[in-house]
């Protein structure tokens, strides 16, 4: 007995006067996940392209594994060097029970590191899956739409921006903060303007500070502090990193952003299979290195306007939310000229941010909100330019 | 000198974002934000009266007003800062009646997009607010001028981002409950949440 056929087979429960029937958008969203629909084109004119929507948000989620799998090395190497440093032998937490099995804790062994901190990362993951999925279903069967793929790489992309030491009830809040208030009153994926990640990463951060910034919640150990290198650095104090440790990726930082070389793999993939706009990204780093070279040239006491561009490229969040964020189709301007602008919006902001701002050492996640924020008017001003210009010509 | 008035200024405009920090002017920033182009133009309805009002306020509540400011008339003990609501109202309204006018001449399109809510300028809080605040900050004439404008324009930055988004959110399909105001008020929301990321910084 094949997949296929347990699908059919359990399908009448689902569909309309079925007994399942509040259930159909779960039924629906496992088998498109599973198989290729079995709609087809009916009439004669219609744009066929191999790149559905649903294959590119699985590559974008299979893209970002790649920053997991480095993020979470790296936080399980920060952690078994804490932990080396502190004199613990197991882990001080319920992951004990799985992790002392498993391996060791030599932070010098690829192995062990990785298993730390993909037992970070799976257990948010798996909440911040299935608690936001949950609310996606419900809205979808109450409201009559199918469950989008997009959920996929909202849930991954929101896990990365967390810290590994988030407790899981929060990540599991904040996931469907974004996604309900974020997307779904909207009325779900495609109709939202603010990245739904973004939403929840930003309402977590202002509603619970103490456990998403700070110095004690980077490094996965209870009780271990150790600073962000942007947290160091608007401070005076030496960054704590040497530039290539900050790209590769050994430091502190939240699970997906410490990698910026695994990152820049990903960008690759995703510039290639034209999935994700070049012309953000390059947007975004003009207007970060613009930026950044017009403080670098003001005289400040303040220790960040001296900080140069290739700095903030690999500190914080900057290639992660310039590779994933910004670019999410949804929520990014839509005319190419408007994706430039909005780019370097984003760009400039984020570096005035990291650098005027006392309060915020990090500055990507508000500057891609705003950003968003002035999407739908960028764009508004491209179009109506280009009326103009039609007009004229004609 | 220049330097502290830029900052005055950046400061009105993003970080104590009349609309968006302080949720002054909500009525006129909600009912008028269906369109791009009419946001802009009360936008600049907005900055006009507040650039013109809140230095016409300053004048009157230093030169007439304040405790003592009555002396150059041989009236040295005298307070009249009581009378202050009543004055700015007026300035307000005369200014917001003259700007009518003026629209009705020579913008006729604006004046019939802007239609009732033109007059209400008149009431709406982020104008009287912003005159309230120069009082209370004790701005002189110059820096009133700068901060007037600022707030105006901040206001005027902040109708249009709101008119931006909910022209994207014509497509969206949003639940029946939540259909005009509601989602209107949790954009608004949101996008108060964006303005945040000036929150914090000292000029």
């Amino acid at each position: 007995m094949s997949l296929r056929s347990i699908m059919d087979g359990v399908a009448p429960h689902f569909e309309k006067g079925g007994k399942l029937q509040w259930l159909y958008p779960a039924y629906e969203a496992i088998d498109t996940a599973l198989y290729t629909p079995g709609m087809v084109t009916a009439g004669a004119s219609h744009v066929r392209d191999g790149l559905d929507l649903k294959r590119i948000m699985i590559t974008v989620w299979m893209c970002a594994w790649i920053p997991v799998l480095a993020g979470s090395y790296f936080a399980g190497h920060q952690a078994n060097a804490a932990m080396a440093e502190v004199g613990l032998t197991s882990a001080d937490n319920w992951r004990a029970v799985f992790l002392d099995v498993l391996t060791s804790y030599d932070p010098a062994s690829l192995w062990d590191c990785l298993v730390h901190g993909l037992a970070y990362f799976l257990p948010l993951y798996i909440t911040v899956f299935a608690s936001g999925l949950a609310f996606e279903i419900w809205f979808a069967s109450k409201r009559g739409h199918e469950v989008n793929e997009g959920f996929f790489v909202t849930s991954i992309l929101f896990t990365l921006t967390l810290p590994a030491s988030t407790p899981l009830w929060m990540a599991a809040v904040g996931i469907i903060f974004g996604v309900v208030i974020g997307k779904e009153v909207f009325g779900g994926t495609g109709k939202n303007f603010l990245n739904p990640a973004l939403t929840g990463r930003a309402f977590l951060y202002f509603a619970y500070p103490a456990q998403m910034s700070g110095d004690a919640v980077w490094v996965a150990v209870d009780g271990y502090t150790r600073a962000t290198a942007l947290g160091n650095a608007a401070l005076g104090e030496d960054y704590g990193v040497t530039w290539s440790q900050a790209f590769f990726g050994n430091m502190a930082g939240s699970m997906g952003e410490t990698s910026t070389l695994a990152i820049l793999i990903a960008a690759l993939i995703l510039i290639a299979t034209r999935i994700a706009s070049w012309r953000i990204m390059a947007g975004v780093l003009l207007g970060m290195v613009a930026t950044a070279l017009l403080f670098n040239s003001i005289d400040s006491n303040n220790p960040m306007f001296s900080m140069p561009f290739w700095w903030h490229l690999v500190l914080g969040g900057f290639a992660f939310g310039a590779v994933f964020m910004a670019t999410d189709p949804v929520s990014a301007a839509m005319t190419n000229q408007g994706r430039l602008v909005y780019g370097v919006l984003i760009g400039v902001m984020c570096v005035l941010i990291r650098v005027v701002n006392p309060a915020f050492p990090e500055g990507m996640m508000l500057a891609i909100l705003f950003g968003n924020l002035f999407a739908p008017l960028i764009d508004n001003v491209v179009v109506q330019r280009n009326v103009k210009r039609r007009l004229a010509r004609a | 000198m220049l330097e502290h008035y830029l900052g005055l200024f950046i400061r009105a405009v993003f970080i104590e974002n009349m609309a968006l920090t302080f949720f002054l002017g909500m009525c006129t920033f909600i009912a008028i934000s269906k369109k791009i182009s009419t946001a802009i133009g009360l936008g600049i309805a907005v900055v006009v009266v507040l650039g013109i009002t809140v230095p016409i306020n300053n004048l009157i509540f230093n030169n007439l007003l304040r405790e003592g400011a009555l002396a150059w008339a041989g009236f040295p003990d005298v307070d009249l800062s009581f009378l202050g609501l009543l004055s700015y109202i007026g300035v307000i309204a005369a200014m917001v009646q003259i700007l009518e006018m003026f629209l009705d001449r020579f913008v006729p399109f604006l004046y019939n997009a802007l239609g009732v809510f033109l007059p209400l300028i008149t009431v709406n809080c982020a104008i009287l607010g912003a005159s309230l605040f120069m009082i209370e900050r004790d701005y002189t004439f110059m820096e009133s001028t700068v901060f007037g404008l600022g707030a105006g324009v901040g206001w005027a930055l902040a109708i249009t981002a709101l008119a931006g988004v909910r022209e994207k959110l014509k497509y969206s399909d949003v639940p029946e409950g939540l259909r005009g105001l509601g989602i209107t008020f949790i954009s608004v929301g949101l996008i108060s949440l964006c303005f945040m990321s000036f929150g914090g910084i000292d000029i």
